[in-house]
């Protein structure tokens, strides 16, 4: 789950991570009293889960109540790269010496966690490493030996801060790690960090990204849950607790397995179609289930056709059967289906759907033919790509 | 042959109940025909459930059993605590399927296994488990899908895929030697190489299905592997092709991070290391059952 900037700042806030004083605004009258309460001038920052905001007119400087409307006015409802602004952050104004850039992850391939910090902050962490990779400072950190206090300034001194803010640096390191591992984060990225021209280092940006794996040891996280997404079909999936994405097609598809669902979106592309969403219904496909994931894709008004793709395993598929054909009961499609069901009591699962097959609801053998059956339904795919 | 297990392997189910997970694919298991020999529980020590001897702890049912795999499948919070008490205990092979536990829990006991238990391999967590057919199951796949005999060896990052790739191939006659779940999560305990190279080194096993998905970069590294070290054909599919970046699909590990990570990347590696890489599943079984009769 990604944070909002302001959400990444409160979070870095409960591990002691310094950031500018601020808050939030829903409206211009909000945003004017976050604004008299920071004091003059202030940085009125358009709250998106998207890069480039800056660019797009979505951060401006107000150096008084006026101009604090104005650019409160302007921005919320701007829209961002398809990211519409509901909500602004208003922070005191940073007096900015320089900036820097600290964050931490998962270093996948190593097993280890990865820092990484440069003293060129403020721009894309890619591009620097693109056009000047020695810049940036790498230190790997055994989980289970942590990162120490020592560590920290000597990696500070590698990546070659300036002397006003390395020991003050390090101490947030040390906060930051901690609020990555502690706090459970995929990423704890502060860019740019900076140090002010009182001498002062502190977090000027926040990006987290929070492992919804270790929800359920921080409670504290529901808030963050409630504003997560905006696309209605997800919001509609994640009520019923379907494991969904929503894409841009007219394939609607349900299928049974994280891998097996991307692989269905694959075939129906090559099959010269365009999924609509990527809904995986996990192991218990039964009759609630299956009724729950048709609902949220009936929802859908790009949806054309639907394709069902079910490789029983430990998952029956007599009792999938059972659970489209009481799915069917409850919910009034507007698209037809296209089954392919396979594997653990197959024969059983065909048998019980036979006599409710038509041309609203369609068997196919092969999980190509049945992607193939589904695009044509859906008006695409004269032409299957290689 | 086989890799990793094989018809001398006992196994100890770790947090069994009546009610339990761990005790409804454990008597699957054993129904498959694998020594399911033990049982912990710290509450149900000198219990027996269904015929399985239950123990407080996997040193104990270790000492009694001499057991050398565990199957884990309980739930996440408790996970990282059940795979170290196993291999405290001396198990060599640890099978934990449970999905969902936080990445950092993953590193730290990844790592302490390395540092503390190095002759101790983890599978999984988040897999379907391994199975080497006619010999022993541990873990989630049905039995029935597998064909014994070889001489095909699958390793897979995906459960429904695996099975996918199992049915394609027993479909048309031909058998798995064994076939390995590594799981989908950031940190797996096994990964692709430990894998191709078992395979590699395993008489019967004479090609290898590998099964990979977006995210990460152990499959650029898997090429790697196969262009430097492998001599057995491996046919691959990789999915994912069509996945949007910087979303989860599904699985924890599986997501595209900027230009890393892509189905494409992924295939354009394997291809330039001789894999023959295919474009869905049902392709991918249709070329290995060619390689197949070519190799008889």
């Amino acid at each position: 789950m990604d944070l909002f900037e302001y959400q990444g700042k409160q979070y870095f806030a409960r591990f002691g991570i310094p950031t500018s004083r601020g808050g939030v605004a829903d409206t211009v009258t909000e945003a004017v009293a976050q604004a008299e309460a920071a004091g003059y001038p202030v940085v009125v920052k358009a709250q998106v889960k998207v890069g480039g905001r800056g660019k797009a007119g979505g951060i401006k400087l107000a150096n008084g109540a006026d101009e604090v409307r104005v650019h409160a006015g302007a921005i919320l409802g701007m829209d961002i790269k398809g990211h519409v602004v509901h909500r602004l952050w208003v922070e005191h104004a940073s007096d900015i010496d320089k900036e820097y850039y600290a964050s931490f992850t998962l270093d996948r391939p190593a097993k280890k966690h990865l820092g990484m910090l440069s003293r060129e902050g403020g721009v894309e962490i890619e591009e620097v490493a693109r056009t000047d990779p020695g810049a940036i400072a790498r230190l790997a950190i055994d989980p289970v030996q942590g990162l120490d206090r020592e560590s920290a300034r000597r990696w500070v001194d590698e990546a070659g801060l300036d002397e006003a803010a390395r020991d003050q640096t390090a101490d947030l390191l040390i906060d930051l790690y901690r609020c990555y591992t502690e706090g459970d984060c995929d990423l704890a990225e502060i860019n740019p960090l900076i140090l002010t021209t009182e001498g002062r280092v502190h977090a000027l940006d926040a990006k987290v990204t929070l492992d919804d794996n270790a929800a359920f040891r921080h409670p504290e996280w529901a808030e963050y849950a409630a504003t997560e997404t905006e696309d209605p079909r997800e919001r509609m999936a994640k009520d019923r607790g379907l494991n969904y994405i929503g894409l841009s097609g007219s394939v609607g598809i349900i299928a049974n397995g994280a891998g097996l669902a991307m692989s269905t979106l694959d075939v129906v592309n090559q099959a010269g179609g365009e999924p609509a969403n990527f809904l995986d219904v996990g192991g218990g496909a039964n009759a609630d289930v299956m009724a729950a994931a048709l609902e949220v894709i009936n929802a859908d008004p790009s949806v054309r056709s639907i394709f069902v793709n079910i490789f029983g395993g430990i998952t029956r598929v007599d009792e999938v059967a059972k659970g489209v054909i009481g799915a069917l009961e409850r919910v009034e499609l507007r698209s037809p289906i296209v089954l392919r069901l396979d594997g653990t009591n197959a024969e059983e699962g065909r048998a019980l759907l036979a006599p409710h097959l038509s041309d609203r609801l369609l068997a196919e053998p092969t999980m190509l033919d049945a992607a193939r059956r589904a695009v044509a339904l859906a008006g695409q795919g004269s032409e299957e790509r290689a | 042959m086989s890799v990793f297990v094989d018809e001398t392997t006992t196994v100890v189910v770790q947090g069994i109940s009546p009610t339990s997970q761990g005790l409804y694919h454990g008597l699957r298991n054993r129904a498959y025909g694998t020594k399911v020999v033990a049982g912990t529980n710290p509450k149900r020590g000198g219990e027996e459930i269904e015929g399985i001897p239950v123990y407080a702890s996997v040193a104990e049912a270790v000492a009694a059993t001499g057991a050398t795999a565990s199957f884990i499948s309980v739930p996440p919070a408790h996970a990282a605590a059940a795979i170290m008490e196993a291999a405290e205990a001396g198990i060599a092979f640890i099978v934990c399927i449970t999905e969902g536990i936080p990445a950092q829990d993953e590193a730290v006991t990844y790592n302490r296994l390395v540092a503390e238990h190095p002759s101790t391999r983890l599978l999984g967590p988040n897999c379907p488990g391994i199975i080497s057919p006619g010999k022993c199951n541990i873990g989630i796949t049905s039995g029935d899908i597998a064909l014994p005999g070889g001489p095909v060896g699958i390793v897979s990052r995906s459960g429904t895929l695996t099975y996918q790739a199992l049915h394609e191939l027993s479909q048309q006659g031909v058998g798995q030697t064994t076939c390995v779940g590594i799981g989908g999560d950031p940190v797996p305990g096994t990964n692709f190489i430990d894998c191709l190279s078992a395979f590699q080194a395993d008489a019967d096993t004479k090609a290898v299905m590998m099964i990979g998905e977006i995210g990460g970069s152990d499959e650029e590294r898997a090429a790697e592997f196969i262009a430097a070290h492998m001599t057995k054909p491996v046919v691959a599919y990789i999915a994912g092709v069509t996945a949007p970046p910087g979303r989860k699909m599904g699985h924890a590990g599986a997501i595209i991070s900027g230009s890393q990570g892509t189905a494409q990347a992924k295939m354009d590696a394997l291809t330039a290391a001789g894999a023959v890489v295919a474009q869905n599943p049902t392709e991918a079984g249709a070329r290995m059952v060619e390689i197949v009769k070519e190799l008889a």
